[in-house]
This record gives C-alpha cells, structure tokens and sequence, in this order.
C-alpha cells in the first residue's frame, strides 16, 4: 500500500506562517491520528497532504515520491470531509460513481464495485436515494463509501464525526475502527477530540500553533508526555498540575517541596534540575490517592459518573486537584480529606515545559 | 411562520402591498387603456375611464412599421447578450468566489462603479468606437454594449449563487479528479443552476428595456423596441393612443414572460437574503 512522508513541511498564508515545519513518517497501514486546539494547523496539514492546499516549503512524498506538486486526484487519496461534501444533485449511486466515471472505468466495472462497498457499508437500500434523504450516518456512510470505492493507497478523514451526535459517533468510531482492519489501507485522520485520537490511533500527532509538539502511540503520550501541552490536552479529565520547587537532584530523583511544605521524591532524571529550581508536578486523577498520607484538603464538588467518581478537592493553598475514584467511593461534600500523590505516577516540567525523563517506563510500552 | 402576527396586522401589510401595487402598475395600466381609445379620446379632459374600445390604434402602428422587425431584434439583443454576458461571467465569479485573492473585493466594487457612471458620459467614445468598427446599427454592436453594461451585475449575481454553494463540494470534486473545467460544469452549474436562471431572466429584462444605447447605436437594420416607441413620439405633435399602442406592444411580451417567471425572480432576487 503507501507510506507518506513530510520533510519540513511548510505553509505561509498572508505572510503568517501557519505550518513551521513538520517532518513526520506514515508507515504503510498505519492509523495516524493529527489531533490538536482548533486553530492548531491540523486540518491545514491534511489539506497540504490531500492537495487541496499548496504546500510553501518541504517535500511530501508518497510511497518515495515527490507529490508537491501533483494534482490531488493522481496522489491516489481518497478524503471524508467534516460536513461530508456529498453532491446534492447526485443519488448515493451517483455521488459514488462520480469520481470512477472521471477515472475512465467502464461502466460494468463501476457497477460491481460501487454494489460491492455499498453492501459492506449496509448502503444497498439507499443507492437511488439523494444526500438530503439520508440521516447524518448514513450521509457519512456514503462519503466513506465514495472514498472507498476509488480503492486509495491513503484515506484521508477531515473531523469526519463531528457533526453527528454522541451515540451515533460511538457508533461510526467502532465502525471506522474495523473498517480500518478490514481495509488495511494507510488512513490519516483529523480531530480534536482526544477521545477518537486516543481509541483508534496506531499513532497519535500532537500539533499546537504548526508544531508537532508529540509524535506517540496513544498511551506513550498519556503515559509519558513530552511536554506541559500534551500532558494537559490528552486525558480526561485532566492531569492535575501543582508548583513545585526542587529541594535535592540527582540523576537517579529529584526531591521537591509541595505547597504545603512536606517533600516528594519523584523518580526522573534531575541532572540539570539544580536546587531552586522551579517546576510544575502533573498527576493524572486516576493516580491521585485518597485517603492516603499526603496533602490535605477539603472536597468541594462530588462528580459521579457510575463507574467512577470525580472528587474536587481544595488544597490548603487554594488550588483544586481532581482525584478519580471507583463508583462506590464516598467522601461526603465538605469533609476533610487527605491525598497522596504516588512517586512513580508523578510527571515533572520544567520552566521550558519539556518533561523531566522518568526512569520507569509504563509496564504496556515497556 | 415562528411568529403568529394579529389578523388585523396581516389584514393591513395586504391592503398596503395591494396600494404600492396600484400605485406602482397604475402608468402600465392607464398606457394599456389609453391605447385602445381614439385619439380623441385619449386627450379628453377630465381622462376617460369609460370610453368606446377601438382598435385604430394598433391598426395604424402595425401599418406604419414593422413591429415583427423591431421584436425580432429585441429577442436576439436579450437572448444574445445574456448567453455572452453568462459564458463570460461564469468563469469570472467562479473565480471571485472559489480562489479569491486580495484584490476580488476592490474588483468587485470597482465593476459595479462602472454602473454609477452616467452612461451619456461615455457616449461620444462608445458612439466613435461603434462607428469605427462599423458596428453602428448592427445587432452585434447593441448586443455587444447592452452585454457589457449587465455584466457586472450579472457577475455579481452569480458571485453571490456561488458562494452559496459549500466550497468542500468542489474540494470533494477535486479530489474525485475533477478538472477545474468539470468541476464547474458537473457539480457548480447543476448546484447553482436556479441562482443562474434568476440571472438570465434579469439580464433578458435588463437587455429589453434597455433604451439609451438602443436609440443612439442603432437607427433601422438593428433598431430593437426601444426605437419602435421612441419612432412613435413625432415632431408633428404626440398621438397618444398610437404611442400607447406602440408601447404596449413592445413591453406585453417581456411582461407576459416577467409574469410566468416571476417566482423564479424573487426567489433569485432574495437568495442569501433569508438564509
């Protein structure tokens, strides 16, 4: 199938640039995910790939081959947009019959393929329906189903979901998911929903204001994020974060003091954390211990999700940390409450915001 | 209707689109009255309501010139016209609306400008280029200015029908392996095809109505309906029931068609007014 590369890859609009140079290896099959803010360059970046924007400096290259400047149709791409773009005036058939037709393939052949993905699809009893008949899924149905039927080296999907509603977009996510396995074919996908990223990705991008800030498979980046950026837009809810100043360092640990005076020593690299030092302590709320000697504080907000529970506990200093428990926990609203932030679950950034190295990788990515 | 008004307030916006109607159709209707009087008749005063229908009138235009002459032309200026005038607009608010650049908004402003001008600011130009040309008294001369006066309004239609239509549409025609020519011809023109024909029937009004140019470019060869009238005011003195019989003969077929396409009209006139 296809692999695509980005060298450098830039784009300028009105004398702002908007990509500053992303460089980035889509292996063959892979589901690569570009998630990021609105505003970040990740729909602009698939638009470079697709063609559909030009790209101002850097190669991209399809299967070794330098596509700048070819037209978006002979990269041999197939995109799902955002508001589907399925032609009004054109019956399901039609809509995906439209791109084989200007391809030249005969019309028996088209036939066979377009009856062959509208089955997987579950389209048959639709295909002399026109787009304003069908309901949202099944609108997108047919904007995958024209993407497929052209039989693409890559798949490209523009933010495809957002326009359906939550149940429905577990659905397709599921349904995207195994036509993803059953396709085989390289798909780079667009949203800033962390969630789809998070469940279909082989390989999540991270992108803030035209940089890659992380390039990771999704639970290297939960686990062990870069930077201050991914750690707070991955997971949800979000990693808690608390300042914190660095009492001793060494390469093995730093130990740094807490708002509340006592001390904590996190096992990452400290080399160039000299005493002093200020730094940002992240823990993700699953991590935070209840009930357990550490910081104390009241509980403010009680969120309870069934299988879990959301605690918002002020700390003594004013600052709110979220801690996530089982459903069944109970901390009563007001009460007081202890929480202790295990060692070996604690991120810490720099004033750079760039990670300090832990020593320990998560036992799934070991 | 989200907002139920008070019977009276409907009763009363009825009673007040009925007056302006009146008020405004009552000159069309007074000239197609005043051409079946005598002439007599037709100078009367107090004006006569009720009067004894004659035909004398039209009798005595179709005698004096060929009217089937004058519409002949009329229809090929509009027809004309209005196919050149939207071969070249297509492709101009294609562009203006799908690849914009910096300068599509002043260019758009300054192609309308061009209808602020008074068009007799022009006339001795247009008239010598005309001349020099020997498009003087030719259809193709008349079709040729009337077409260049409507394009900017023509473009400007078509600018506003296009950009209607979402741009992801033609992305998605793109990707398809559209050429730009198939893009705009197999998923723009089905798209916005009634914005297009709201904009053909103005321009076919705007051309056949259309007077200044008509009675200074053209004398008999071309000489559309504009010139059928204005052939009908005399210096010996004005006949009024032939003039009025000239005139509503020169306006009864745009009238007719105006009539059958007026709901196309409105609807095109108003797009993107109440999205």
């Amino acid at each position: 199938m296809a692999t695509v590369e980005l060298r450098d890859i830039r784009k300028t609009y009105l004398k702002d640039e908007i990509i500053k140079g992303v460089s980035l290896t889509i292996e063959d099959r892979e589901f690569v995910v570009f998630v990021g803010p609105s505003g970040c360059g990740k729909s602009t970046l698939l638009r470079m790939i697709a063609g559909l924007e030009d790209i101002t400096a850097g190669d991209l290259l399809i299967d070794g081959r330098r596509v700048n400047d070819v037209e978006p149709a002979k990269r041999g791409l197939a995109m799902v947009f955002q508001s589907y773009a399925l032609y009004p005036h054109m019956d399901v058939y039609k809509n995906m019959e439209f791109g084989l037709k200007l391809a030249g393939m005969p019309a028996s052949e088209r036939s066979a393929k377009i009856r062959d993905v509208a089955r997987i699809l579950q389209l048959e009893p639709y295909l002399h329906h026109k787009p304003g008949q069908l309901s949202g899924g099944q609108r997108q149905r047919v904007a995958i189903g024209r993407a497929i039927v052209r039989n693409p080296k890559v798949f490209l999907f523009d933010e495809p979901l957002s326009n359906l509603d939550a149940a429905l977009r577990g659905q397709m996510r599921v349904e995207l998911a195994t036509l993803h396995r059953r396709l085989n074919a390289t798909t780079i996908y667009v949203t800033h929903d962390q969630v789809e990223a998070m469940t279909m990705a082989d390989k999540i991008v991270v992108l803030q204001g035209g940089v890659v800030e992380q390039v990771g498979s999704p639970l290297e980046l939960y686990h062990h994020p870069r930077n201050l950026f991914v750690a707070k837009f991955i997971g949800s809810p979000p990693m808690n974060f608390i300042p914190v100043v660095v009492e001793t360092s060494s390469t093995e640990s730093v130990t740094v003091r807490l708002p509340d005076e006592t001390f904590l020593d996190v096992p990452v690299d400290g080399s160039n954390t000299p005493a002093g030092t200020a730094l940002t302590l992240g823990i993700r709320p699953e991590h935070v211990a209840l009930d357990e000697p550490g910081l104390a504080g009241q509980v403010e907000i009680v969120e309870r999700l069934g299988a879990a529970t959301l605690f918002h506990i002020r700390l003594r200093d004013g600052q709110l940390l979220v801690a996530q428990s089982d459903g069944a926990a109970d901390h009563p609203l007001d009460s007081g409450v202890s929480v202790g932030l295990p060692p070996r679950h604690c991120h810490l950034f720099g004033a750079d915001g760039l990670a300090l190295a832990a020593h320990a990788r998560h036992p799934l990515l070991a | 209707m989200a907002i139920k008004r008070p019977k009276s307030h409907t009763f009363a916006i009825g009673l007040l689109g009925w007056a302006i109607a009146c008020w405004v159709f009552f000159p069309i209707a007074w000239m197609a009255l005043t051409s079946f009087k005598t002439e007599v008749d037709a100078i009367a005063t107090p004006p006569q309501f009720i009067f004894r229908p004659s035909l004398a009138s039209y009798h005595e235009v179709f005698a004096r010139a060929n009217y089937w002459h004058f519409t002949l032309n009329t229809v090929a200026i509009s027809l004309g016209a209005t196919i050149v005038a939207l071969a070249l607009s297509v492709p101009a608010a294609y562009a203006m609306a799908f690849i914009p650049s910096q300068r599509t908004r002043g260019t758009l402003l300054w192609m309308l400008s061009t209808r602020m001008l008074p068009p007799v600011g022009v006339l001795v130009p247009i008239y010598l280029l005309a001349r020099n040309t020997h498009l003087l008294d030719t259809l193709t001369g008349l079709g040729i200015v009337d077409m260049l006066t409507n394009l900017p309004i023509i473009v400007w239609m078509l600018f506003t029908f296009f950009r209607e239509v979402p741009a992801p549409i033609l992305e998605a025609g793109r990707m398809d392996g559209a050429s730009r020519w198939q893009e705009m011809t197999l998923v723009l023109l089905p798209l916005a095809l009634p914005g297009i024909a709201s904009t053909a029937l103005l321009s076919i009004i705007l051309c056949w109505n259309e007077s200044f140019w008509s009675l200074n470019l053209t004398s008999s060869q071309a000489a559309p309906l504009a010139a059928f009238i204005a052939s009908f005011s005399s210096p010996e003195g004005l006949f009024f029931g032939k003039l009025s019989a000239a005139s509503t003969l020169a306006v009864a077929p745009i009238l007719v068609f105006g009539w059958f396409s007026q709901k196309q009209l409105v609807r095109g006139l108003t797009f993107g007014a109440v999205k």
